[in-house]
């Protein structure tokens, strides 16, 4: 059999695929643009620093390795149905048994006067991007035509490219219109407008101005306003030129007419992806495409079976029986759920099921908080029996958890809006994982793979991690967003089939780190071989040396470098500074709450004049010198010990900073002296070892200037105290710290610390953070508060007791460090040339200091 | 291992003492312009030599990196971005970077001793 497929996108790339895992056929290709299919859906990530070869889907070489003749940059000119032939735009004429048509969609341009001006873009291929790279370069100004969500996209490409004066123009009352309702448009409009974006609804493009390039846009509103560069996005355009030339049924709309087998009107040409038009719609969305492209292999599959004895192929097509497909899966294509999820500007939107149904059995729950800028909405059947629809803005954690409870009919919670508002009085969620969900439940939509799928690549072929499991089954290699839910399924197959799911070490240790913790403690190992040659198999290596020598520090208390630990320290505990690009050192010294002495800062000058150090203000609230040799660093800390100075641990596994505000002692809202309170609680918890880095914030009263409230400590003066909060983080996934109790004094408030940092250093995994600790921990923050300020464990006086013994043997690194000959000798690079510093290391200016050369 | 005629066109070159080297750690020789990672692998009895440059963002770091086996190979890790490679052989461990060039070692008397070829 001889497939013929038009269009090389991601559509006609993902049948190839598919065929050729099902049938030996001869495959030929032709596609319109320059290179062989890329990922269409993350190309804004161009204007990120991907390359067209990142966003590829398989290289040239796949197709020659698979024999498929793939012509690029030759578009097909026409169709001769009769004698079932092709003929390209170069010349090449192909017969085929079967032709599918992936032509996908274009750009749709609104016939205002002068959109064929230069800077007027559209925003589909590499090419389009390339040439609006370009010409970003001297705009200053930027619009573009519609709201929707390829506009809004378009608009953040553009902020991306450095035009910050962009603005949106939607026709439409509101921005993206077919997603969400009112009241989900307003928000999302604060909260672009927050990126400053402008937006201007209900707005008619009447003119683009400008002789050859575009200087402005007209409105019917008879408003006008100055762009230089401009994005029409106004919609798309399936690409259905090529059959109507030969006469395939087209709807009124565009789009090539086909049936559920995806078969046009000539039982031999198949249409799929943007430019098939199937039930009167035309599916905008990459997941619908791929499900055709999969119905079209089966069905080919099938008919190019050996069992098959073709003589009437038109029969054939119809032959295959809708409901009993004959390859197993799906055997015919019955429309698709719109749902989707926006990947746009670090603002959560999505929208599922009918997110608009309204009406007499329909009970719609909906949240909002205009402060945090969140809109939830779900319709549910009046009679509570199924979730049919909803939108999120601003927050759309759950949105796998509602399509799929949307999608397969599951049954809802009693309180219904427990699952827009999450599980509160500390009950476990409503549908918190994947185990509530059917088999056949899609997980992955992209590729579609069902639960079923990953729970068998997990039992039947041993595929225990995300990538494995990637790998086996393709699940979560396209928009990625399914990837916790594939990470939750893991794990809970796992558990099912009674495997403790052991988050060893590494190869040599066949214990969790809390295992670790318990068993160091037991058996009083000092150091990282006596605990290796207890517990452990092998000689070690990069994996397990921080992790144990994280916890012989907060075990013991005694000073890193010593008894052969230095060596299973990483390399920036090991030199007790971070270790730059270019192979210098950054020398961070602790100025506690970020107060410091006029005489204190000229040191820091001081020193870092002599050593031509960079120097520059960090984010927690104190000096960084950097681009220090590493033979240099033990008399630069000697010369700020000697001023006061002592190791800020911006190196290690330990307590950052605890960040302040100015409080009571000058500001007229503070309540109390948070400065005194964050200098007394750093130097309590400086130098603490735990499984990741630890930052605390104290803020004078509730304005919130030290951010506490992003810390894994935040304390916030009150009227009659302080409110502590925990397990906040930064980061690339931020949370908020949450309230474990309010208005202690200052003893209670240091004593809660004290039992909380205690709790996560001897249970949470090596490099967790306390927010991933706590969001793993089963019953949440209740359970926490019962740990920590109701005992529940019984081990807080114990734990306070520990935590006491490490503060007094609290001493300064760096001090311990230059004052012992055996340790200070390691500052060298050469070691037969201690005198001479890496010759390698070069240096550039730039703005009065300097900066590392770039690597290569 | 060596072959004798490996033996002949060495040039042993003497880089430190013993004691110079951490247990189970690293440091760098100057040998000319040249830069060596020298590691003790205490634990194994075992001395190696690399070249101190990872080619991965080419940063003169290996001799810095923690130590230690991966299946029984001993290996080093960058403290860049903990690439992995091979003492034994100088393979890359972790992913596609490429090789690093090892030099033979030997002690005499409590000198390090590392081979030029
Ligand atoms: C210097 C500084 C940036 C600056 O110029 O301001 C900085 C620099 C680095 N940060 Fe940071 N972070 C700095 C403030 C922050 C902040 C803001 C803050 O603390 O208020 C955050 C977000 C808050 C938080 O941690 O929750 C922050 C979140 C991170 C993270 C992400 C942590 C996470 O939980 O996801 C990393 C990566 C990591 O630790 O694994 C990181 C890692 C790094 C490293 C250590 C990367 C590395 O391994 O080389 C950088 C090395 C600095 C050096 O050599 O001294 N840095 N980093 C800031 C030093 C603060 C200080 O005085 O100690
Ligand atoms: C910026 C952007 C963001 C997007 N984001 C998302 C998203 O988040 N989620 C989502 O689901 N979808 C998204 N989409 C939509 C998604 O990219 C499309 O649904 C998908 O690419 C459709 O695939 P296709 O193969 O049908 O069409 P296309 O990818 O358009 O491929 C069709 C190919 O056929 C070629 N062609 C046309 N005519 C001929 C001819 N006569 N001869 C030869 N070749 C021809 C075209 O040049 C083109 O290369 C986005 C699209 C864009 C542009
Ligand atoms: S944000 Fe990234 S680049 Fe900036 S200092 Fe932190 S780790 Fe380095
Ligand atoms: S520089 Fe060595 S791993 Fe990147």
């Amino acid at each position: 059999m001889k497939v013929v497929v038009i269009g090389n996108g991601m559509v006609g790339y993902k049948f190839c695929e598919k065929i050729l895992s099902r049938a030996s056929i001869e495959l030929v290709v032709f596609g319109e643009e320059i290179r062989p299919a890329y990922d269409r859906v993350h190309l804004s990530e161009f204007f990120a620093g991907k390359t067209a070869e990142d966003l590829t889907m398989a290289g040239i070489e796949w197709y020659h390795e698979n024999n498929i003749r793939l012509h690029l940059a030759d578009p097909i000119v026409s169709i001769d149905r009769t004698a079932k032939k092709i003929h390209s735009h170069k010349g090449i004429t192909e017969s085929y048994d079967y032709l599918v048509l992936a032509t996908g969609s274009a750009a749709f341009v609104p016939p205002i006067p002068g959109v064929d001006k230069q800077g007027v873009f559209i925003y589909r291929t590499i090419e389009d991007l390339e040439m609006m790279s370009t010409h970003a370069r001297h705009a200053k100004t930027g619009a573009v035509i519609g709201g929707g969500l390829l506009g809004l996209e378009a608009a953040k490409a553009m902020l991306d490219l450095g035009i910050s004066n962009t603005q949106v123009i939607e026709f439409a009352p509101r921005l993206m219109p077919r997603q969400i309702d009112d009241a989900g448009s307003a928000i999302l409009r604060n909260k672009l407008e927050l990126l400053g974006l402008k937006i201007h609804t209900s707005k008619n493009t009447s003119a683009i101005l400008g002789d050859e390039v575009i200087t402005g846009m007209q409105f019917s509103d008879g408003t006008s306003i100055n762009v230089d560069m401009l994005v029409i996005s106004a919609g798309i355009k399936p690409r259905d030129e090529l059959a109507k030339l030969c006469g395939l049924e087209t709807g009124s709309r565009g789009g090539i007419v086909v049936n559920e087998k995806l078969a046009t009107n000539d039982p031999c040409i198949f249409a799929i992806g943007e430019c098939a038009l199937y039930n009167g719609m035309i599916y905008g969305l990459v997941a619908p495409g791929y499900e055709m492209a999969d119905v079209v292999a089966r069905n080919l599959a099938f008919l190019n079976s050996p069992a098959k004895i073709t003589d009437d192929i038109s029969k054939e097509v119809t032959a295959i029986e809708v409901q009993n497909p004959p390859s197993g899966g799906r055997g015919a294509f019955l429309g698709y759920d719109m749902s989707t999820k926006l990947k746009l500007i670090g603002i959560d939107v999505a929208s599922f099921g009918d997110p608009f149904l309204e009406g007499e059995n329909i009970r719609t729950v909906v949240f909002e908080d205009t402060m945090k800028g969140i809109y939830k909405r779900i319709n549910i059947a009046a009679d509570g029996t199924a979730l049919l629809g909803g939108i999120l803005v601003g927050d759309a954690d759950q949105y796998n958890m509602l399509l799929q409870t949307c999608k397969n009919k599951m049954p809802l919670p009693a309180n219904p809006e427990d699952l827009i508002l999450g599980s509160r009085g500390g009950e476990s969620a409503a549908g918190g994982g994947g185990q509530g969900l059917p088999d056949d439940a899609m997980i992955c939509s992209c590729e579609s793979v069902s639960k079923g799928d990953i729970c068998n690549a997990v039992s039947a072929q041993g595929c225990e991690t995300v990538d494995a499991i990637k790998k086996c089954t393709k699940a979560g290699t396209g928009c990625g967003g399914c990837i916790p839910m594939v990470k939750d399924l893991v794990l809970y197959t796992m558990k099912a089939q009674g495997k403790y799911v052991r988050n060893v070490l590494c190869e040599h240790f066949h214990y969790s780190r809390q295992e670790m913790f318990d068993l160091v403690k037991l058996h009083g190992l000092k150091s990282y071989d006596e605990v290796l040659d207890r517990l452990g198999t092998g000689d070690g290596c990069e994996l397990c040396k921080p992790p144990v020598a994280s916890i012989l520090a907060s075990l013991w208390g005694e000073m890193i470098l010593k008894k052969g630990n230095d060596t299973a320290q990483d390399s920036n505990d090991r030199f007790l500074a971070n270790i730059q690009k270019g192979g210098t050192y950054s020398v961070v010294p602790r100025i506690p709450g970020g107060e410091i002495t006029p005489d204190k800062l000229i040191v820091i000058g001081q020193v870092a004049k002599q050593y031509n150090l960079y120097t520059k203000i960090t984010g927690g609230q104190r000096i960084d010198l950097f681009g220090a040799h590493l033979n240099d660093l033990p008399e630069i800390w000697r010369q700020l010990i000697e001023a006061g100075f002592e190791s800020g641990h911006a190196y290690g596994k330990s307590l950052r900073t605890v960040k302040s505000c100015v409080g009571s002692t000058w500001c007229r809202f503070g309540l109390h002296d948070s400065v005194s309170f964050a200098i007394r609680i750093e130097e309590r918890y400086r130098g603490l070892r735990s499984p990741h880095k630890l930052k605390g914030g104290v803020s004078g009263c509730i304005r919130e200037c030290a951010e506490a409230q992003s810390k894994d400590f935040g304390i916030i003066a009150t009227e009659k105290g302080w409110n502590l909060h925990v397990c906040g983080n930064g980061g690339s996934k931020p949370q908020h710290a949450l309230l474990l109790a309010a208005d202690l004094d200052d003893e209670t408030c240091i004593r809660y610390i004290d039992r909380f940092l205690m709790f996560y250093i001897k249970t949470a995994d090596t490099l967790t953070r306390t927010a991933t600790w706590l969001n793993k921990m089963e019953g949440g923050i209740d359970y926490l508060r019962n740990v920590v300020v109701n005992d529940s464990l019984g081990m807080s006086a114990e734990w306070e007791a520990e935590m006491q013994t490490l503060v007094n043997c609290y001493k300064c690194e760096w001090k311990e460090a230059i004052e012992n000959p055996e340790i200070k000798k390691r500052f060298t690079h050469f070691v037969n040339a201690p005198e001479i510093k890496d010759p390698s290391i070069k240096f550039e200016p730039m703005r009065e200091q300097k900066k590392v050369a770039d690597w290569k | 291992m060596l072959t004798l005629t490996d033996q002949n066109t060495i040039t042993w070159f003497p880089a430190c003492h013993t004691e110079d080297v951490p247990a189970n750690g690293g440091v760098c020789v100057k040998y000319g312009e040249t830069q060596i990672a020298l590691f003790h692998f205490a634990r194994r009895g075992e001395w190696y030599a690399t070249q101190n440059e990872c080619p991965h963002r080419m940063q003169m770091a290996l001799s810095r990196g923690m130590i230690g086996t991966q299946q029984d190979e001993p290996k080093v890790a960058c403290p860049f971005h903990k690439k992995t490679f091979s003492l034994a052989t100088g393979e890359c461990l972790t992913g596609d970077e490429c090789s690093i060039k090892t030099y033979p070692v030997k002690v005499e008397e409590g000198k390090i001793f590392i081979g030029i070829v």
